[in-house]
């Protein structure tokens, strides 16, 4: 089964002649289990795509299906229990003034769970971070711990699609590699299916089986991970980006 | 020792209970609060007027109200009248005491109604933004367009001279700064990665509103409303002055100004002696409201 189907997603902004297409005509398939990754240079829509499927961005066209059931305009109450996003920023993404329980059980009450104490307590214990980082304020943890309480909160309603956007390159490297390794113990553990933003080939050839290359808005090739460890692009720009990497 | 280990228990990285986290974030504020001595000198003044306010009828040598025509305009010092007596032979110290209580409502009053309206208009009018926020601020912008003192006398010259409607009217003009205020901040705010974040699990507006956009707008209107009391005590105290606010023979500061404004050149301190009154506590404000920007404003602290 597919988890996630894109076909002819445009993506824009603004209108008239201030129109900006930030994605042109993309269209890729994810299964069920699978870790896919989206890879280009600044600008070149990657996020775009990723704001698109969670409704954070204000205008597109073409389908995007999740797990079969096509996305309306206005997303079902249940759509969130099954996709969730950990942003690039774990410096913005956590509301300054809450702290990391008051985060995490907002979002399992909205999600409409019981047992919010001991979930919190699961969920911090998932992500490695002990019980005593429970009632931290973002400004007492580092960019890492931080990361760790994004993806606890991703992780919080069980879904079954995590969209990653960056997750580490906010980081230094050598909290990136953790986060990565998380991220990917987590998927085991879960059943996770990843889409990944990045422009870090290398993060890409660690974590992803298959991969887009995206430049200027448009999908220029797709490619599993063993061609891209063996350097064999077929598009020009996927070359060129490989040979950048190298 | 105890102290000690409660101050470790309270200065702690790794709360154990939300009550801990929340007591542990106040204390600490309270530290820097506490580090910045122009503002603890504000808080004590204000704390000790807040105190002779609810000790008025304790601490006053006289009866606020009593007349004596035969003992008027006596002089700072004189018997038994330490700041003298006003034209009818009241006693000003009293009056001044008494007076504490009238202008600790109006600040009250005012405080909580000008900042919250403000709060809803700013907050609603910047997250929904479109059409909504157009009409709230085109209304906003016909009330800061008016000057403050003139649109308040028109209010109670409609509404009738009073110390409730001269805090109807100062409210009534205080509001679009804070409306502004609070846009600006949500318009920052609800673009954030956060506010998407709570998106993503599917909050509703009001909820984000309330929950996520408040709480951050919050310090910075604590901030402006403690800076601004100072101009809404003289506001008051203005309408007094014209007649306009509280009445005769109540001992509201403004009032006790605009009385002794016709023996200011033979008897200085009838007039004076309110002003420092006003001046005092327009000092203290706003030395609390720098202090306060330090703890509550994460933009200006660090």
């Amino acid at each position: 089964m597919k988890m996630l189907e894109i076909n002819g997603l445009n993506v824009w902004f603004g209108s008239g002649r201030d129109r900006v297409d930030a994605v042109r005509n993309a269209a890729f398939e994810v299964g069920a289990g699978e870790s896919f990754g989206l890879v280009g240079e600044s600008g070149s829509g990657k996020s775009t795509i990723l704001r698109a499927i969670t409704g954070l961005a204000p205008s597109w066209s073409g389908t995007i299906a999740v797990a079969g059931r096509q996305i309306e305009i206005r997303r079902p109450k249940d759509f969130y229990k099954q996709v969730q996003m950990v942003f690039q920023d774990p410096y913005a993404s956590l509301h300054p003034r809450h702290s990391v329980d008051a985060v995490l059980g907002e979002t399992l009450q909205l999600h409409g769970f019981k047992d919010i104490d001991a979930r919190v307590v699961r969920l911090l214990d998932d992500v490695g971070l002990g019980q005593k980082f429970r009632f931290r304020y973002p400004h007492q943890l580092s960019g890492g711990q931080r990361q760790r309480v994004a993806i606890a909160r991703a992780l919080a309603p069980e879904p079954e699609l995590l969209l990653l956007d960056e997750p580490t390159s906010a980081l230094d490297v050598s909290v990136q590699a953790e986060i990565l390794n998380l991220l990917a113990d987590l998927r085991q553990e879960h059943g996770l299916t990843y889409l990944m933003v990045s422009h870090d080939l290398s993060v890409v050839g660690h974590m992803c089986d298959r991969l887009a290359v995206m430049k200027d808005g448009e999908i220029v090739e797709i490619m599993d991970v063993v061609a891209l460890r063996a350097m064999k692009a077929t598009h020009p720009y996927s070359q060129h980006l490989l040979q950048a990497s190298v | 020792m105890a102290e000690q280990t409660l101050r470790a228990w309270l200065l702690t990285d790794t709360p154990t209970s939300r009550r801990h986290a929340k007591l542990s974030a106040l204390y600490q504020g309270w530290l820097a609060f506490r580090a910045n001595t122009m503002a603890m000198i504000g808080l004590g003044i204000l704390l000790s007027l807040v105190l002779i306010a609810a000790a008025a009828p304790l601490l006053a040598p006289h009866d606020p109200f009593v007349q004596n025509l035969g003992n008027r305009l006596a002089p700072l010092g004189s018997e038994g009248h330490i700041l003298g007596t006003d034209s009818l032979g009241r006693d000003i110290l009293s009056r001044l005491i008494y007076g504490a209580r009238i202008t600790l409502y109006i600040v009250a009053l005012v405080a909580m109604i000008a900042p919250i309206v403000g709060l809803l208009v700013g907050t609603v009018s910047g997250y929904i933004g479109g059409w909504v926020d157009i009409v709230l601020m085109r209304i906003t912008d016909i009330f800061l367009a008016f000057p403050r003192l003139v649109l308040a006398l028109a209010f109670v010259a409609a509404l009738g001279a009073g110390i409730e409607n001269a805090v109807i009217a100062i409210s009534l003009t205080a509001w679009p700064p804070y409306a502004r205020i609070a846009r600006a901040e949500t318009l920052t705010i609800r673009s954030s990665d956060y506010i998407s974040a709570i998106k993503l699990q599917g909050a509703g507006g009001l909820r984000i509103i309330t929950k996520h956009i408040w709480p951050l707008c919050v310090s910075s209107l604590i901030v402006r409303v403690t800076l601004d009391m100072a101009g809404i005590i003289l506001a008051a105290a203005g309408l007094g002055f014209l007649g306009l606010g509280a009445q005769p023979p109540s001992p509201e500061w403004g009032a006790m100004i605009s009385e002794g404004r016709r023996f200011i050149l033979d008897h200085w301190w009838v007039a004076t002696m309110p002003g420092l009154a006003i001046f005092t506590v327009s000092l203290a404000f706003n030395l609390l409201g720098d202090g306060l920007r330090d703890v509550l404003d994460p933009k200006a602290g660090e």
